[in-house]
């Protein structure tokens, strides 16, 4: 079934460090294939995922949308199968497969009995390097993702907004492009540039397996030996460097005014660092921050300042931050008006809000709550297995660890409220600010795309 | 093409051919019934409430009462106020959902086993004496109006309730659940005193469990939680009259796409014919990428980026339903296309190859749902409300497996009728049908 004759040796498994979640186990194969088993034996499933340490961040200048394109593209065949067999294999099998496309990664996934892990590893070992495609099939499917694009994008004044957004955040990294693509661009992606976008990034030494569910590490390991081993490595692959941010020195400000906008906000966004390797503390800050200031509805600095009171501003109003992410991330933070509240209003009262945390300080019975449901997330979290998998593709995809992914919790714990308003007062700097007014068709700046 | 059907026939050796699931059907002292599956791997339990009615209860100059007093219900409670009850559920780590649908109110709620007592006498006071502060009232009914006006100007919501109110006229499901901007608008303190009287109650009462709880634990808990809630509530709608015709209808919406939603009337979930009608529904527009709809419109000519159709019962009429959108200058093409497989299935039927492909992947892909205590007591609260027996996942795969091609023949062409299909077109499509 594979392409290669090309034979590799397996290296062991990695010895179990005591660091090590007794449920989750890791292998590397020859080839550079990592691996992460987790088990879980409630039930007889299994979800099976390869993760490709390529994403949108990745492509050329001009290629906007290929990865999302090629993730599209990969159901379309290989050598021994047929477009379209591919899903229809894991139907007949009662499973369920689909992929997925970020900024930082590119994966697939299906979610079947237990004891069909060995034809899923067949089948996606196979695509790693055999994929073949019609030009009508690329015609087809580009159709498609500009129907994606049309219906998440395009027709949602809010998605528009983002991507705008997005663009004034990074001057210069390439995450300030949208992951399905620039339309214009995208229109324009051809079979070659899918295939070489293919040849450089789908490999072994570039993909993460993840096998989650009913299953032991050492039949994982030995019928990925068996699929995955014999696959070749890329051996130039090039390390991930983007294009960087150059010191941000201006606040940006946007507005954009549509037809479609039933509900005005404002959005703010600051550069912020992300997780790193060995060095998460900061994130771990800065995600205690975003909690503590907007994580809850009721509760929240954000929403007691913002949504209580004699003429509350706020009927919404929330703080966000993600720190999976190989490059700079954001800390966000964003408002809806009560009716009759301006959107000027609302960003000094939401300033306002900010200020005073950087005086108050942080709150101990809130801290303290916020540390208890942390801990009690952890428990939740095991309950769905295929979540602790996307967890931990997403954290080996984004320059993180396996160990710094069970190191997350205690690194959690272990946030201090002097820690989180250091984070705040690094983070609030509106030189790396992007603040956004999405408003309703008053005084139009920018027209949809139709 | 061989490798497929040499797999389907290994398919067949070592499948399961059921769910085997240890499933308990508890009985309170006090007389509550819950359905329990115990798993003590992780310390928590995941349970889930459902009283019938839902916002089909609202008096018809009161829509959205249902909708605003369940949003209140964490809202404070007892001698705590908004803020208090949340700090409470937070600090002990328990997540309650409370939501209104069109023939219920759903209450999930998952809750560590260290402070279980605590989490559910927190959630009796929510259940039991909700306050509807002022404050509160007026916050909650701020959020509700906001989501009306983004819905009035979402395509989906837009074609959603414009289908609802075609086919079902002055029924409670043909307004939207969640009321409009002036009859929220108009909700007294008084009008949420009532839709909780009249929608939390144990009248209609199903309770589902999964996790680290023990049957005589789970007793105990259901008459504490839900032992005092009132006997009576609210009298239940009468059976919707469908009154919608075949056609099409276009609302005006700026945008590159139109969202199309369409559909006639479906098949009750104890009609005999029904499994046959949910193989047929998974050939035609089983929202998988094998499914002659997104073939047809998608894989074949890239018209749209999904496509699915939907048997949906409700407690008082029942639809065949599905949704996509499409550029404006290709809508009507994929309208065409739908009526043209709607036609085709129901003279035609289905093919032997896909009967048994559909069957293999039913069959299979059931046994996978139960994953995870929160999905799993979710899964047993709904077959209660579907008044299956408590067997039911052992005997459903062989229901399925009984079908035949002439099953799927004869239901195709009762379930069917391309000229009843009514599809709303929210956009600007061009040409014409």
């Amino acid at each position: 079934m594979l392409r290669s004759l090309l034979l590799t040796l397996v290296l062991g498994a990695f010895p179990a460090s005591s660091a090590l979640a007794d449920n989750v186990s890791t292998f590397t194969l020859e080839n550079g294939l990592e691996a992460v088993v987790i088990e879980d034996h409630r039930a007889p499933v299994v979800t099976h995922m390869v993760w490709y340490k390529t994403g949108s961040a990745d492509e050329l200048p001009g290629k906007s949308g290929i990865a999302h394109f090629l993730e599209h593209l990969m159901f379309k065949g290989t050598d021994t199968m047929a477009p379209g067999e591919f899903s229809a294999t894991v139907e007949a099998q009662g499973g369920n497969d689909n992929a997925f496309t970020s900024y930082d990664y590119t994966a697939y996934y299906q979610r079947v009995a237990a004891d069909r892990l060995d034809l899923m590893m067949k089948m996606e070992a196979d695509r790693m390097r055999g994929l073949l495609l019609s030009e009508q099939d690329v015609k087809t499917e580009r159709a498609v993702i500009i129907e994606e694009r049309a219906q998440r994008t395009d027709s949602d004044p809010g998605a528009l907004f983002g991507e705008q957004r997005r663009a004034a955040q990074y001057l210069n990294h390439p995450y300030g492009t949208p992951v399905i693509g620039w339309k214009h661009e995208a229109e324009a992606l051809t079979r070659e540039d899918a295939l070489a976008f293919y040849r450089t990034y789908y490999a072994p030494n570039n993909a993460v397996l993840i096998v989650a569910g009913d299953v032991t590490p050492d039949e994982v390991k030995a019928m990925a030996e068996t699929h995955y081993g014999p696959v070749p490595p890329t051996p130039d692959l090039a390390p991930r460097l983007r294009t960087t941010e150059p010191p941000q020195l201006a606040e940006r400000r946007l507005s954009m005014s549509d037809d479609r906008v039933a509900q005005p906000y404002m959005i703010r966004t600051y550069l912020a660092p992300e997780r790193d390797s060995g060095t998460q503390e900061e994130a771990a800050a800065l995600s205690v921050l975003a909690e503590l200031l907007g994580g809850s509805g009721t509760t929240s600095v954000m929403a007691q300042a913002l949504q209580f009171g004699e003429a509350p501003k706020a009927v919404y109003s929330s703080a966000f931050y993600s720190g999976m992410s190989l490059d700079a991330t954001d800390f966000g933070v964003v408002a809806v008006p009560t009716p009759g509240t301006s959107l000027a209003d609302l960003e000094s009262a939401v300033d306002g809000v900010i200020a005073q945390f950087l005086k108050d300080g942080v709150d101990p019975d809130a801290f303290a709550r916020i540390k208890r449901q942390l801990r009690a997330d952890e428990i939740y979290a095991r309950d769905n297995v295929e979540g602790l998998a996307r967890t931990y593709g997403t954290a080996l995809t984004t320059g993180l660890t396996v160990a710094d992914v069970q190191a997350w919790p205690d690194i959690l714990q272990a946030v201090t409220p002097e820690q989180v308003m250091e984070a705040a007062q690094k983070v609030f700097d509106r030189r790396n600010a992007v603040t956004g007014w999405l408003e309703r068709h008053d005084d139009s700046q920018i027209e949809v795309a139709q | 093409m061989m490798m497929r059907f040499f797999f389907a026939a290994f398919l067949a050796l070592s499948l399961p051919a059921h769910a085997e699931l240890p499933i308990q059907k508890v009985t309170s002292p006090g007389g509550i019934t819950a359905w329990l599956i115990e798993d003590h791997e992780i310390p928590f339990t995941a349970l889930e409430i459902r009283m019938r009615g839902g916002t089909s209860l609202d008096p018809v100059d009161q829509r959205g009462g249902v909708n605003l007093m369940t949003a209140l219900l964490e809202e404070g409670a007892g001698d705590l106020d908004a803020q208090g009850f949340a700090n409470a559920r937070d600090s002990l780590a328990a997540s309650f959902s409370f939501q209104a649908w069109d023939d219920s109110v759903s209450i999930s709620a998952q809750f560590l086993t260290e402070n279980r007592t605590e989490a559910m006498d927190l959630l009796h006071l929510a259940l039991t004496q909700p306050r509807f502060d002022a404050d509160a009232v007026e916050r909650v009914r701020g959020q509700v109006l906001s989501n009306i006006r983004s819905d009035e100007k979402n395509p989906d919501s837009i074609a959603a309730k414009r289908f609802n109110m075609l086919a079902y006229g002055d029924h409670p499901y043909g307004r939207d659940g969640g009321g409009t901007e002036q009859s929220v608008a108009s909700l007294s303190r008084a009008d949420i005193q009532a839709a909780f009287e009249n929608a939390i109650t144990r009248e209609h009462l199903y309770v589902a469990a999964t996790g680290d709880i023990s049957a005589a634990d789970l007793g105990v808990l259901l008459d504490g939680l839900l032992g005092d809630l009132p006997a009576k509530g609210a009298p239940l709608p009468e059976r919707a009259e469908w009154s919608l015709q075949g056609g099409e209808t276009v609302v005006e919406f700026p945008g590159p796409q139109s969202v199309i939603h369409f559909g006639h009337q479906g098949i009750k979930r104890d009609d005999p014919e029904f499994f046959a009608a949910y193989i047929l529904n998974e050939v035609l527009g089983g929202g998988r990428f094998s499914a002659r709809l997104m073939t047809e419109v998608r894989d074949k000519r890239g018209l749209t980026y999904g496509i699915g159709t939907y048997l949906a019962d409700k407690d008082h009429a029942e639809v065949l339903s599905g949704r996509f959108s499409s550029a404006n200058a290709t809508a009507l093409e994929a309208v065409k296309i739908v009526r043209a497989e709607w036609a085709r299935a129901a003279n035609e039927g289905i093919t032997a190859e896909e009967l048994a492909k559909t069957k293999t992947y039913l069959t299979g892909s059931y046994p996978l749902r139960f994953s995870g205590n929160s999905q799993i007591a979710r899964i047993l609260v709904g077959m209660q409300m579907d008044g299956m027996p408590i067997d039911y996942a052992t005997t459903r795969n062989a229901k399925i497996e009984a079908v035949t091609l002439e099953d799927v023949a004869k239901v195709a062409k009762r379930l069917l009728r391309p000229e009843d299909l009514h599809f709303v077109i929210v956009g600007q499509p061009e040409g014409a049908l």
